[in-house]
């Protein structure tokens, strides 16, 4: 008997620390999702069209209330210019925080700032605040500079909230970047901006690409800046969902508009992964320095 | 006369680099000090030393990656002090290789190449004047130079390959390929097989004199190992804390050691204090031995070095031999035997192809051209310091009670000194509250009898002592003064204004 315990614990393999894991995963990530997509099949009375005028339940009600309404209504012009104005905002935040990021990050790696720890913790320390606080704060302070709320104040709001995902990546890779490569390249004939074309940029591709991706997708799906700082104008998909999801009528339009979302962010994700994984070798020795 | 010129120009172009009053001080740390070095053309030099003595940093300033505190360096007459990288006519080989991760091995090689403009001919602008046109080398030349280059560290159809996939050895061919396609005046090496293993070493070390015959470049090598100096340079330079210790081809560094440093640096040696008796004639361990050298000062004290090899083994019974000795270990080495023999309170290190057994009694022979003699670096401290009132002086961040009075006189408060501290007036004590300074062991060099020792104290001073115990490297200690042995001078007024 006890040569059998022995041998059962013999079989305990390290995978089994993940079921837990797993099963958070399906009941915090993967039954959201299905009860998502399940109400976007639904029509406007929701579950409650599955019962009768007595609250009997009923088969019949069941397998009527199943519909694709609410994805018809998802591909109106209304919500595509709104997909657009989304898009335009993600991308727009995107780029400026790149072009802010990049020469911050080189200035932070950079000779005699790269002994202090201190410049770049400043860039990250906001991102320890609550974000609605933070933005809260930001309103204020563009009230008194007499920016009112639209679409500028979107922008920075967004750009300041989001900075920190595009700065940090961008910095640890330059701040690992062996040295060496520069040399190297200075010592080849290049000058120094033949050398950042040539030598650092592409060395940095993955800090960029993993920037964006932190930057993009969660921006994509945001909707608490431009509902604080925005104005009509600036409505995004993440609000129009937010509103449908007021009344109980609509979860079935809301969910049908977030599970459209879900499919462009993830598209996103699979399109940075492929990059990020075709120059995925250069990177990692680039990092790691020469064996 | 056009011959004569050519000549006058050829000599003074022989001298393909030069290096004049070269400091470089980092964070108020003198790491090259005040160093003079000339390179002629063609010639394979190493810069040999042990780690932090300033050999790499020396070569990053030639290569342009550092720029000197004060001096001029020189690449073919012309001051490169200031030009950046990418001007100067030398490539450099990198320790790690730095091969670009993003580019294969073709690309790799032809970086360098794809940057190069060739001059291709000369234009005459609307103005007149002539100018210079220049070129870039089209696609079909880098290949076939890329090819060529590739062809000459072995690597024939590695072109296409990621340098990822390639291991050490290979890596480092591509780098050496990468650094001589651009055809540099000289090629410098940043210690570029310590990454290799022995078998790898030994072969590269042949290429690269093989490649140093072919190509007739000159190479400027840096490493601390002193064999593959020894085996692949025409000039070794040894450095040691930022200053040249020699500069030799490899056998007058080997037999003739300038000073007990690199005696004791290159090779295995015996470094032993002696006193010249006389013109070719030196005592050592209570022994007169016949030597070649001569100019000494009667009596001096001098170091003096015994390569294993020059000790020569009879018999207990033997009449030959100067010293008795007995064996205390003796370890096979392959074609010979090392051998520790204690003689007259010293352990020698012998080496000898007939074994002699532990405990044996035996006779040590050293012949007049085994032995060399070298000056005594230093037999005595010196310090600034200040005279704080009678009888105390401070210097070494202390206040030690001193004779104040000089010639008779007493000296003033607030006078500059010179504070000489003889070796012996110096004691080390394990523990640093005993001592009266602090600081930490930075060499502890062997001369036979006693250890020389060098001591790195808190305020930025180096103290020497001799002393019978044995100290390690790092180790922390304290320093005591014996006060009746230090003596001080007073400083001229002008010349402490200078200081």
């Amino acid at each position: 008997m006890k040569l059998k315990g022995i041998k059962k614990n013999n079989d305990f393999r390290p995978t089994f620390f993940a079921f837990p894991y797993l099963a958070i995963c399906i009941i915090f990530v993967v039954f959201p999702l299905m009860l998502v997509l399940f109400y976007a099949f639904l029509g406007p009375s929701g579950v409650n069209g599955f019962f009768d005028a007595n609250g009997k339940f009923s088969f019949e009600l069941f397998f009527n209330s199943f519909t694709f309404d609410n994805f018809v209504t998802v591909f109106t012009s209304e919500n595509l210019i709104l997909l657009l104005k989304t898009i335009g905002i993600a991308l727009l935040t995107t780029v400026i925080c790149l072009l802010i990021s990049y020469p911050t990050a080189l200035i932070l790696a950079s000779k005699p700032f790269n002994k202090y720890l201190i410049l770049a913790l400043l860039f990250i320390i906001p991102m320890w605040m609550n974000f609605v606080l933070r933005v809260i704060a930001l309103k204020s302070l563009l009230y008194m500079i007499g920016i009112e709320d639209g679409f500028t104040a979107t922008m920075i709001g967004m750009v300041y909230d989001f900075l920190p995902f595009m700065l940090l990546p961008i910095y640890t890779v330059l701040m690992d970047m062996d040295k060496s490569y520069k040399e190297a390249s200075t010592d080849l004939g290049a000058n120094n901006m033949t050398t950042f074309f040539k030598v650092t940029l592409p060395l940095s591709l993955k800090g960029i690409v993993s920037g964006i991706t932190m930057v993009f997708m969660p921006v994509f799906s945001a909707y608490a800046i431009t509902g604080m700082l925005g104005d009509t104008n600036t409505n995004v998909f993440g609000g129009k969902i937010d509103g449908l999801f007021v009344t109980p009528s609509t979860w079935g339009k809301g969910s049908a508009l977030s599970f459209v979302l879900l499919i462009l962010v993830f598209a996103t994700m699979l399109l940075g992964n492929l990059f990020s994984k075709r120059t995925a070798g250069a990177k990692a020795a680039a990092q790691g320095g020469a064996k | 006369m056009g011959d004569d010129r050519q000549m006058k120009e050829q000599r003074v172009f022989d001298k393909i680099i030069e290096v004049k009053n070269v400091t470089k001080i980092f964070d108020d740390t003198t790491v090259i000090d005040d160093l003079n070095l000339s390179i002629r053309r063609g010639q394979f030099v190493t810069l040999l030393g042990p780690s932090g003595c300033g050999k790499t940093t020396l070569l990053r300033m030639i290569a342009g990656f550092m720029a000197p505190t004060s001096g001029n360096i020189y690449i073919e007459g012309q001051d490169v002090t200031a030009m950046p990288p990418y001007k100067r006519p030398v490539n450099t080989v990198f320790q790690k290789y730095a091969l670009f991760p993003h580019l294969n091995v073709f690309n790799n090689v032809a970086y360098g190449l794809k940057l190069k403009k060739i001059p291709s001919g000369e234009k005459r602008t609307k103005n007149g004047v002539t100018v210079d046109v220049t070129r870039k080398f089209t696609k079909a030349e880098i290949a076939e130079k890329v090819n060529r280059a590739l062809k000459l560290v072995g690597l024939d159809d590695y072109g296409h390959r990621d340098v990822n996939s390639l291991s050490g050895g290979q890596q480092q061919r591509v780098a050496i390929a990468r650094a001589l396609v651009c055809e540099p005046k000289v090629l410098l090496l940043d210690e570029p097989l310590g990454a290799l293993d022995l078998k790898m070493r030994k072969e590269m070390q042949i290429e690269l004199m093989k490649m140093h015959r072919e190509l007739g470049i000159t190479f400027i090598y840096v490493t601390h190992d002193q064999e593959e100096a020894l085996t692949m340079s025409d000039v070794v330079v040894v450095l040691n804390d930022g200053l040249i210790q020699q500069i030799g081809t490899p056998k007058q560094v080997y037999d003739e050691p300038a000073n007990a440093f690199v005696a004791d640096f290159i090779g295995e040696s015996n470094v032993i204090s002696g006193t010249m008796i006389k013109d070719f004639c030196v005592k050592f361990l209570d022994t007169e031995f016949v030597c070649e050298d001569k100019g000494f000062a009667k009596n001096e004290q001098v170091d003096l070095v015994v390569r294993p090899e020059d000790i020569k083994l009879y018999p207990e019974n033997s009449d030959k031999g100067q010293l008795a000795g007995q064996v205390l270990s003796t370890v096979f080495k392959g074609t010979w035997y090392e051998m520790e023999i204690e003689a007259n309170g010293y352990e020698f290190t012998v080496q000898s192809t007939t074994e002699a057994k532990v405990g044996q009694k035996v006779r040590l022979a050293i012949e007049p051209n085994g032995i060399h003699i070298m000056k005594k670096l230093r037999t005595v401290n010196e310090f600034i310091g200040e005279v704080t009132g009678e009888n105390w002086v401070d210097f070494c961040g202390g206040s030690f009670e001193i004779n104040t009075f000089v010639d008779g006189v007493a000296l003033e408060k607030g006078t500059s000194v010179k504070v000489y501290v003889p070796f012996d007036a110096v004691e080390l004590t394990d523990d640093e509250d005993d001592g009266e300074i602090g600081g930490n062991v930075t060499r502890s060099l062997y001369k036979g009898n006693y250890y020389q020792v060098q001591i790195y104290t808190d305020t930025d001073e180096d103290f020497y002592i001799d002393t019978t115990d044995e100290w390690d490297n790092d180790d922390r200690v304290g320093i005591k003064l014996n006060k009746d042995k230090i003596r001080l001078e007073v400083i001229a007024e002008d010349e402490s204004d200078e200081a």
